[in-house]
């Protein structure tokens, strides 16, 4: 850690990679584990009862996490993606490729609990509001992207029409960001913002940020364990595998 | 490179005109999806002049992703694709160059169509007019963004239903804007800010869409 000079590229080998992530995912598990139950605790009996929103408002507390994960981790898989095109390396079409599910269930959860939350709110369970309509179309885009990559059976084809999807759709995530602002629709404007005090109880907000670095913390220790699968199916052939397994490999 | 360009073009037109049946595949489809809805919905002229615009702009949309396997397929089966993509001129004219030539032969039929539809649908003639132009619009980037997806669906099992699952979410704008347009028009309010938006789109898709296709047949091809 303390060494200035870390050569990077030396985690685009899959076996160091693999090592690398090893190591990330327990301590990224416990870490999720840990803000998580603080989070919950801190969302169900610290947080105060809203003044206008009763109890249901702390629905906030994993809606607002899982949009935001929904739509970072689509980012984050257009990143990879587009080292992936440029650089030629397999590990970032391998993240791009664990980071889906994990995206997909986050936008899924994004709009169930809003769904949830909008019901004793709005009144009702779903509206065609813009910032809702773009986040499904969000699900529909991973749900095309897993698609796309298990309908090719050449992984490297697979690897590269899914990275440039990814890199066409990413013209939603400006969209999704900004419909509260240039729609005015159903759905409540941020709250929070980069460039102002957030307009919330100063205990509400830390809570939300304690929930969302545990979204965090769960998403880099699930993406790093399937990672760690795609890398032994991908390299299953190679020596380091099959010394890896102690010689059980029979192809 | 422009003739190169004139000539995919020309050789494409050639080609449908040699195979008038899947021009009349797509406009039919269009005008059957279109035609059926009344009689679901029953005929109560307020409630079709209410529905119209977004029934065609889905029509549309059913029916451009019905011609989009057509787009790459034949050409891509029989070997000319490939020699296309070996040629010195850059690629993304030559797809450029057939994906207008799609659209002449399968939305430009649909655009001519639509009137008639709406006079069906009890639109008024203010109505027809902002449908015809968005149509003229909308379609265009229907093909752009379809190439997208027919070119990395190329040669792939069940590609025809893959096809829809990673186009259609890209073409919820161009349905938003299409048929708020009309909406916005028949209930009074100006249609322009719409329009503006779907030119904006079809300007943004004429410079993008081409690149990515392009980039999305090196990857299917090699």
């Amino acid at each position: 850690m303390a060494s200035g000079s870390i050569n990077w590229f030396k985690y685009s080998a899959p076996s160091n990679f693999y090592v690398l992530a090893g190591r990330i995912v327990p301590w990224a598990a416990l870490l999720a584990v840990v803000l998580g139950v603080a989070g919950l605790y801190l969302s169900f009996f610290v947080a105060p009862t809203d003044f206008r929103q009763g109890e249901g408002y702390r629905i906030i507390f994993i809606h607002v996490p899982a949009a935001w994960m929904s739509m970072f981790i689509y980012l984050v898989m257009a990143c990879w993606a587009a080292v992936g095109l440029v650089m030629n390396t397999r590990v970032s079409y391998m993240m791009v490729t664990a980071l889906a599910p994990t995206g997909a269930m986050f936008t899924f959860i994004a709009l169930w609990s809003g769904a949830l939350w909008g019901k004793p709110m709005w009144g009702t369970w779903w509206v065609w509001d813009a910032r809702l309509t773009s986040e499904l179309i969000l699900l529909f885009l991973y749900i095309g992207f897993m698609a796309l990559q298990s309908s090719i059976s050449d992984s490297r084809r697979a690897d590269r029409a899914g990275a440039l999807l990814i890199l066409v759709g990413v013209v939603n995530i400006p969209i999704i960001y900004y419909s509260v602002k240039w729609w005015n629709t159903l759905h409540q404007g941020a709250s929070i913002s980069l460039n102002a005090a957030p307009t919330m109880a100063l205990i509400m907000f830390w809570t939300l940020i304690v929930m969302t670095l545990a979204c965090w913390a769960y998403t880099i220790a699930v993406v790093y364990a399937r990672a760690r699968c795609i890398v032994l199916e991908r390299e299953r052939n190679t020596t380091w595998v099959k010394e890896l397994v102690g010689g059980k490999q029979h192809d | 490179m422009f003739a190169a360009f004139q000539c995919v073009i020309r050789r494409d037109l050639l080609l449908a005109l040699r195979r008038r049946s899947d021009i009349f595949t797509t406009l039919f489809f269009f005008i059957i999806v279109v035609s059926l809805f009344p009689l679901g919905v029953g005929p109560d002229a307020d409630i079709l002049r209410l529905i119209a615009p977004g029934i065609m702009w889905v029509a549309a949309l059913l029916a451009s992703m019905l011609a989009l396997e057509r787009l790459f397929a034949n050409d891509y089966a029989d070997g000319s694709l490939e020699q296309m993509m070996l040629t010195p001129q850059p690629l993304f004219l030559l797809v450029l160059g057939k994906v207008i030539a799609h659209w002449l032969v399968t939305g430009l039929p649909l655009v001519l169509i639509a009137p008639l539809l709406g006079v069906q649908y009890d639109l008024s003639s203010e109505g027809i007019t902002v449908l015809l132009l968005t149509l003229l619009l909308g379609t265009p980037v229907l093909s752009l963004i379809g190439a997208i997806g027919a070119a990395l669906t190329l040669g792939v099992r069940g590609g025809g239903v893959l096809v829809s699952l990673l186009v259609l979410p890209l073409y919820i704008p161009v349905l938003i804007f299409g048929a708020g347009a009309v909406e916005a028009s028949v209930s009074g309010l100006g249609a322009e800010g719409h329009i503006y938006l779907l030119g904006a789109i079809l300007i943004m898709a004429l410079c993008f869409a081409p690149l990515a296709a392009a980039a999305a047949l090196r990857i299917s091809m090699e």
